[in-house]
């Protein structure tokens, strides 16, 4: 076990340089100039933009600018965006935003998507199933903005009880809307693929062991059903939490939301490497680590799965 | 400055203002009214915004987000009047000359900047020699090109070789003098430019702390900068200028998506927008009543011949030139295509600029099929019986471009398209290396409101912005006297007799003025817009709860 997580935290190292790497090489790929942009549609005065694209350290060879900034990331510099302000500041603004909102998503996603799987999957065939079916098919065909707008127009132009956006992204009650809207389009996919897991299951030898046997229904589906119905789950959510970090840009525009993916779209928009590369380095570190935590979840979850 | 979407500034003039009391005075249904109710004078009020790409210095703030901010923060020797768009005092007592070449400044006393030391000759001087100079790399350092001196701070190669600008000299705390390397008359209207703002003696020490917390002489001070989610400003009561605040202050809050901040002002949490999204343009004045805004921006949108091809410059083409422009149906393309966002021209200056001229381009901008044929024929037709028009296909000017090339299509005959490039850098390098084949778009935002802004740097001889490689010498000798006239009215009437000939040679055709789209909430009251699509804050009023 230890040996395994410590091989899996090595492989990181060479996947961490490689994306990013890779980001920067794309992001200097995009077309347009990010110092003459600052002019906007104006020419800019060639003297000053030469002395910009110097100070900025633009003028030089693309290697030795990724090589700069590498060696500046070890010493725990994140470089500094284009409007000069440290890159780290700009992360540790947008990330806990981004942490909250996903997290609120993630746990919506799993407290609900697991129990209504859960009574569809027992109920197999019956109203509730049935209901359970359409009603996440809904879900999954309907796009988020559209959600986002049906949300805004209830319960803040109608009922009034919330201000149509986010005024305060770090306000966690604020992000509540955000985060259901968030969370819905998961929440049908994790409720799907509970419920047949737990429907294919419960026919399974070993519940009609511990039926035989005996155990209580409460300890036949908790412990034996659930556990082992939940490892496509787990599957599943493990990837769409990095997702929820790095691609709930829509839902954060709508509701304005000051996260990780608007603070991205912006960088990616100015053009600015070093933001783009810092945030897409760390979102990496998420998947990474949430991909090494549901290979652990599984041999947690089935007895059978050993890592050596 | 060309194009569309960058730096809005100065304030209004007679038609945009005419506009803006239509819009903001009368009516009583729903609380909309802009008389009656009572005012809170300490309330403070949001307005839709974004993040500031540069320090907030006088000279660098190019870009709207960072330039509405730095012009409350600060106020410079002059500004424009946000009613009549004629040029006030407000640092400076008076600013005289015979010459139009050698300046004296006379400032008035009583302004403090907001940490209260006391604004000077000096504060000017050392503000423009800071920012002229290449090292502290502002934006906006060209625009001292016109002083002595320049060459030293703001060398063509190499390091600057000196701090200061020979042209500047400082006579006392209320005086000094500024020599210009050849005459402008209208330097005085320049001056109410951001870049032209005084800095105070702290910012030298410090022009990256100042930037983040700028401390300024202006209507509102600063309170605190919350990066990507506001920037809160409060009055400044021992402000000495004659616009000072009717409200207690603006939150300048950070949208990301203009349908989110139109939802906020429909709820009443966000209380003046800074342009409606395209998404609810058809609707904002259904939904908004008389809070909508409507009126024209002090720019303007062209399509210009590459004059440089041989083909285009026989002197015969002008004939074709007029004529491909009479093809063009502005009223229908401006109502449909785009959504009523743009309003037809009929000169080459944007109106609300002074030296406006209605109607200067005469029938040359009036969509008239039979008259372009004949034109065109007249003129030998159209080279190859074909026009491409270059533009950036990231600026949402496709639409546009089809529709103007359809018109002309159905019009005349000539077979006309777009030829999209991705970027808007790539456009403009085939533009600056002069490889247009045929035509491309062009624009021009008003820098300071005042039409020779409009003309000489976009049609004179080797103007930065000439991208038509147009060359008259009877437009540049009539842009030579006006510069070297001696009253802005003088000047303003001169290069109205320039506007003339543009209108006989067609180097480009205008085709519309931008719009300000825009509204405010049931809090606020007194809701006035400037050319350049920015509210007159310090004039918006708070509704008592």
């Amino acid at each position: 076990m230890g040996r395994f997580v410590a091989r899996r935290l090595l492989q990181m190292i060479p996947v961490f340089l490689g994306t990013t790497a890779l980001i920067f090489y794309m992001v200097h790929a995009l077309p347009g100039d990010p110092v003459a942009a600052m002019w906007g549609d104006k020419a800019p005065d060639p003297v000053q933009l030469a002395a910009l694209r110097h100070q900025m350290g633009f003028d030089k060879p693309l290697v030795q600018q990724y090589l700069d900034y590498m060696g500046n990331l070890l010493t725990g510099d994140f470089g500094t965006t284009l409007a000069g302000r440290p890159v780290l500041d700009v992360i540790t603004e947008a990330l806990p935003v981004t942490v909250r909102l996903a997290l609120l998503a993630f746990t919506i996603e799993i407290v609900l998507g697991v129990s209504i799987g859960l009574f569809a999957g027992l109920r197999r065939g019956k109203a509730f199933d049935k209901g359970t079916l359409v009603m996440t098919l809904l879900l999954i065909s309907i796009p988020v903005p559209v959600l986002g707008f049906i949300f805004q127009t209830i319960f803040a132009d109608n009922l009034k009880w919330v201000t149509p956006t986010v005024q305060d992204s770090n306000d966690i009650t604020q992000l509540m809307l955000p985060a259901i809207v968030l969370g819905s389009l998961s929440l049908a996919y994790v409720a799907r693929l509970t419920r047949t897991s737990i429907a294919e299951n419960i026919k399974a030898d070993y519940v009609r062991t511990a039926v035989a046997k005996g155990l209580p229904r409460r300890k036949v589906i908790g412990t034996h059903l659930l556990r082992n119905s939940m490892i496509p789950v787990v599957t599943f959510l493990g990837t769409d939490l990095g997702a929820l970090m790095g691609g709930a840009i829509v839902t954060e525009g709508i509701f304005n939301v000051k996260g990780v993916g608007n603070a991205l779209f912006h960088a990616i928009n100015l053009k600015e490497g070093s933001t783009v590369s810092g945030f897409v380095a760390f979102l990496v570190l998420v998947y990474l680590a949430a991909g090494l935590i549901v290979d652990l979840l599984y041999a947690v979850l089935d007895p059978r799965i050993r890592y050596a | 400055m060309r194009g569309g979407s960058q730096a809005k500034w100065v304030v209004a003039a007679v038609a945009v203002a005419l506009a803006a009391t239509a819009c903001s005075s009368g009516g009583s249904t729903g609380g909309s009214s802009s008389d009656g109710a009572a005012v809170n004078a300490q309330g403070v009020f949001s307005y839709q915004s974004g993040e500031p790409q540069r320090p907030l210095q006088p000279a660098n703030a190019m870009e709207n987000q960072g330039g509405r901010i730095v012009k409350q923060l600060f106020q410079g020797l002059v500004d424009y009047d946000p009613a009549t768009g004629a040029l006030r005092n407000q640092v400076a007592d008076k600013i005289e000359t015979t010459d139009a070449k050698n300046y004296t400044v006379t400032l008035k006393s009583g302004w403090t900047f907001h940490d209260g030391t006391p604004v000077t000759a000096q504060s000017f001087v050392k503000s423009w020699n800071w920012s002229a100079n290449t090292k502290n790399n502002q934006i906006n350092s060209d625009w001292f090109s016109d002083i002595v001196g320049y060459d030293a701070v703001h060398p063509e190669k190499g390091d600057p070789t000196a701090d200061s600008m020979s042209g500047l000299k400082v006579i006392d705390d209320t005086h000094f003098t500024i020599e210009l390397s050849n005459p402008v008359s209208y330097f005085t209207y320049k001056l109410g430019y951001s870049a032209f703002y005084p800095l105070p003696e702290g910012f030298f020490a410090d022009p990256a702390g100042y930037g983040q917390k700028p401390i300024g002489n202006g209507p509102y001070k600063f309170v605190s900068w919350e990066h990507n989610k506001a920037i809160t400003l409060a009055a400044f009561d021992k402000y000495a200028g004659t616009n000072k605040a009717k409200n207690g202050g603006v939150v300048f809050r950070n949208y990301t998506s203009g349908e989110a901040a139109y939802k906020d002002l429909m709820s009443d949490t966000l209380d003046v927008l800074d342009q409606v999204d395209s998404t609810d343009l058809p609707k904002y004045k259904d939904d908004l009543g008389k809070r909508a805004v409507d009126q024209p921006q002090g720019a303007i949108q062209n399509i210009s011949f590459a004059l440089y091809n041989a083909d285009w410059s026989a002197p015969e083409k002008a004939k074709v030139r007029q004529g491909l422009s009479m093809a063009i149906d502005r009223d229908t393309i401006t109502k449909t295509v785009l959504n009523g966002t743009r309003q037809p021209a009929d000169a080459f200056v944007a109106p609300g600029v002074m030296g406006f001229k209605a109607g200067s381009c005469g029938d040359a901008c009036k969509y008239d099929p039979a008259k372009a044929k004949q034109l065109i024929a007249e003129g030998n037709g159209v080279p190859g019986n074909k026009i491409t028009i270059l533009y950036n296909s990231d600026g949402g000017h496709k639409e546009w471009v089809d529709a103007v090339c359809n018109s002309i299509r159905q019009a005349t005959g000539v077979e006309c398209l777009g030829d999209p490039k991705p970027d808007f850098k790539t456009s403009r390098d085939l533009v600056t290396k002069r490889q247009v084949p045929s035509m491309m778009r062009t624009g021009w935002v008003q820098d300071y409101p005042l039409n020779a802004n409009f003309l000489r740097d976009v049609y004179g001889t080797g103007a930065a912005a000439n991208d038509a490689g147009y060359s008259s010498p009877e437009f540049d000798k009539l842009s030579k006297e006006a510069d070297a006239a001696t009253s802005v009215e003088k000047t303003t009437e001169l290069y109205q007799q320039a506007e003339a000939v543009l209108a006989k040679d067609m180097p480009a055709i205008p085709l519309w003025y931008y719009k300000t789209s825009s509204g405010w909430s049931n809090n606020v009251q007194n809701v006035k817009f400037d050319s350049f699509g920015n509210p007159v804050y310090t004039d918006v009023e708070v509704k008592k709860k």
